[in-house]
């Protein structure tokens, strides 16, 4: 498996792509905070967050469509919202007859649902141009220089590192066992009872657990071996320039702005 | 394409939770890890990283595996608690950790400022209390040892959908009537496969290397069971007050204020998923779940101890 596959990232020559990896993970968070902060219904401040959303993805030199297909990403939770329609109280918008019971959505539901919706849509696709700008060792590097504690992060890189080597081992299992007929045919009657097949994936998941368990011991071996003494060294300074700083302070400016907008509006 | 990336309920995307639960999830969360961290390096050192990052990696490769259960459909697993029971519960919530924070950065799988509530949810929440449960049984037989799996992976995830209802319903973004027998209900299935699985990945190693199942234990046994309980209890207990803005405390007012017309509501169908004497109200379904929970959890227990009188204790390990 080649390492794109799980890769995220977007090869462009822009200045977000340019800009300090530390400055888009705090702008993305404070953006999030932003969206999460403001009351409902502020749909002023919601629309100047998806300019400034669709700025950036100009900025970057991504098309409208790649951000706006990748956008619905979180949607299915939505469901998890759809109660607030019913429940919360205020003068009735619609309301269907199903059976003997009576859905009645509120005015006050339908703004809460809707609000709740926006803010996650907004806070997504800013996450996603954070990981379609900037490389995943470069976002390590930024978390380790916001103070994240070095143990995790590393442990966040070696995971990175080594997930696709694990993929392959999964995808090397996964051949073998339908090499084997463990696959359920549509009448259902080869690959045994459904009993059968969890033993059989569940051998396989502890198969997987003895293999990537012996590997972390070579690794562990061939990084001792070659120097290691706890934490991981870079050879790239990020240093934060002039424009960088810039861009942090008018990026804060504008979420203010936005602030604003949706609370005195 | 098999793509781990899948949509799963437990993964809180940003913007379904209110920004005080945001925060106190990511408080509980860092002291967690902060011990977490602390007590992984005394026993591993400079090991922690590669061998924890490996097993993040193992736990997301493994949700590639998958079974196919019926028309179309398929089980598969999330791995906190056999990362628990192989790893110990520190290296195991290091390592789960690590699953959500990339799964977030990288795919945008759960939001990044409800983190702490995801790692809360599928890091804390299932190692602990599928830990604890795991340990209350595993000196015994093999038979009841993976008895005691199945029932620690099922409760874990449990668990788990309890806590993400719950900091969804005192974010006001659902009504707990409706989302805390959702949850568990879907959850109750899901439970099974991932139980299903943790069982038979455990049982294998066991035959294979039974000497990794030994090295993750940690010393007592039934701090981790009471450490599971704290955390859901502590959730429980502080999110109401932290939504002290207008969001939670006024939607939990709405909520009893509006129980004349929630006869009309959907969830008439589940009448009895409330504790009667206290009436049909959202706190009376948190309280419904949890004493489910605190059953299904003392039943086990007491089948460990009568089970014990008959299967001796071997050794002490």
């Amino acid at each position: 498996m080649h390492v794109s596959t799980f890769d995220r990232y977007e090869q462009r020559s822009s200045a977000v792509h340019q800009l300090d990896p530390r400055v888009k993970v705090v702008l993305t968070l404070l953006f999030i905070v932003s969206n999460v902060a403001l009351p409902d219904g502020a749909w002023w401040a919601f629309a100047a967050g998806w300019a400034l959303l669709l700025l950036v993805n100009r900025a970057a030199h991504f098309s409208f469509g790649y951000l706006f297909k990748r956008s619905f990403i979180a949607l299915p939770f939505a469901l998890a919202a759809v109660t607030v329609l019913f429940t919360l109280p205020g003068t009735a918008v619609a309301s269907w007859q199903i059976g003997s019971h009576t859905l009645t959505v509120s005015d006050a539901g339908l703004m809460r649902f809707a609000s709740i919706l926006i803010r996650s849509w907004l806070s997504v696709q800013m996450a996603i141009l954070l990981t379609a700008t900037t490389q995943f060792p470069d976002l390590m590097h930024a978390l380790h220089h916001l103070r994240v504690p070095q143990v995790l992060v590393s442990i966040i890189s070696f995971m990175y590192r080594y997930l696709f080597v694990l993929a392959d081992e999964v995808i090397r299992l996964l051949r073998a066992r339908d090499a084997r007929s463990a696959r359920l045919t549509t009448d259902g009657k080869l690959g045994g009872t459904i009993w059968w097949r969890a033993k059989v994936t569940g051998s396989m998941a502890g198969q997987l657990f003895v293999r990537s368990f012996d590997r972390s011991d070579r690794v562990y071996n061939a990084m001792l071996s070659r120097g290691y003494r706890g934490h991981l060294l870079t050879m790239n300074p990020h240093v934060m320039n002039g424009r960088d700083w810039l861009m942090a302070g008018v990026g804060t400016a504008v979420l203010v702005i936005i602030q604003l907008l949706g609370w005195l509006t | 394409m098999i793509f781990p990336a899948s949509v799963q309920l437990l993964h809180i995307p940003d913007g379904f939770l209110s920004l005080p639960i945001s925060v106190v999830s990511w408080a509980i969360t860092l002291v967690l890890l902060y011990f977490a961290v602390r007590n992984a390096q005394q026993v591993l050192d400079e090991r922690l990283v590669p061998l924890a990052g490996i097993m993040a990696a193992f736990i997301f490769a493994g949700q590639m595996l998958n079974f196919p259960v019926a028309g179309g459909t398929s089980g598969h697993f999330i791995g906190a608690t056999l990362a628990a029971i192989v790893l110990g519960p520190w290296v195991g919530l290091l390592a789960m950790t690590a699953v959500i924070s990339l799964q977030a950065l990288l795919f945008q799988d759960g939001g990044l400022v409800v983190m702490g509530a995801n790692i809360l949810i599928m890091g804390i929440v299932p190692t602990f209390v599928g830990y604890g449960l795991y340990q209350l049984l595993r000196n015994q037989s093999r038979g009841v040892m993976l008895v005691g799996t199945a029932v620690a992976s099922w409760v874990s995830i449990e668990m788990a959908a309890l806590i993400t209802a719950l900091l969804i319903g005192f974010s006001g973004t659902s009504a707990f009537n409706v989302a805390v027998p959702a949850m568990l209900g879907v959850h109750a299935l899901v439970g099974i496969g991932e139980a299903l699985i943790t069982v038979a990945a455990i049982s294998f190693i066991q035959r294979t290397r039974p000497q990794i199942l030994a090295e993750g234990s940690v010393a007592g046994s039934g701090r981790w069971v009471v450490a599971g309980l704290v955390i859901a209890l502590v959730v429980t207990l502080f999110a109401p007050l932290a939504s002290a803005s207008p969001d939670g405390l006024e939607w939990v007012a709405g909520e009893h204020g509006f129980l004349q017309t929630a006869k009309d509501a959907p969830y008439q169908i589940l009448p009895d998923y409330t504790i009667p004497f206290l009436g049909e109200s959202g706190f009376s379904t948190i309280v419904a779940g949890i004493v489910g929970v605190l059953l299904v959890m003392g039943i086990t227990y007491l089948l460990g101890r009568l089970l014990q009188r008959h299967e001796p204790v071997t050794s002490n390990q």
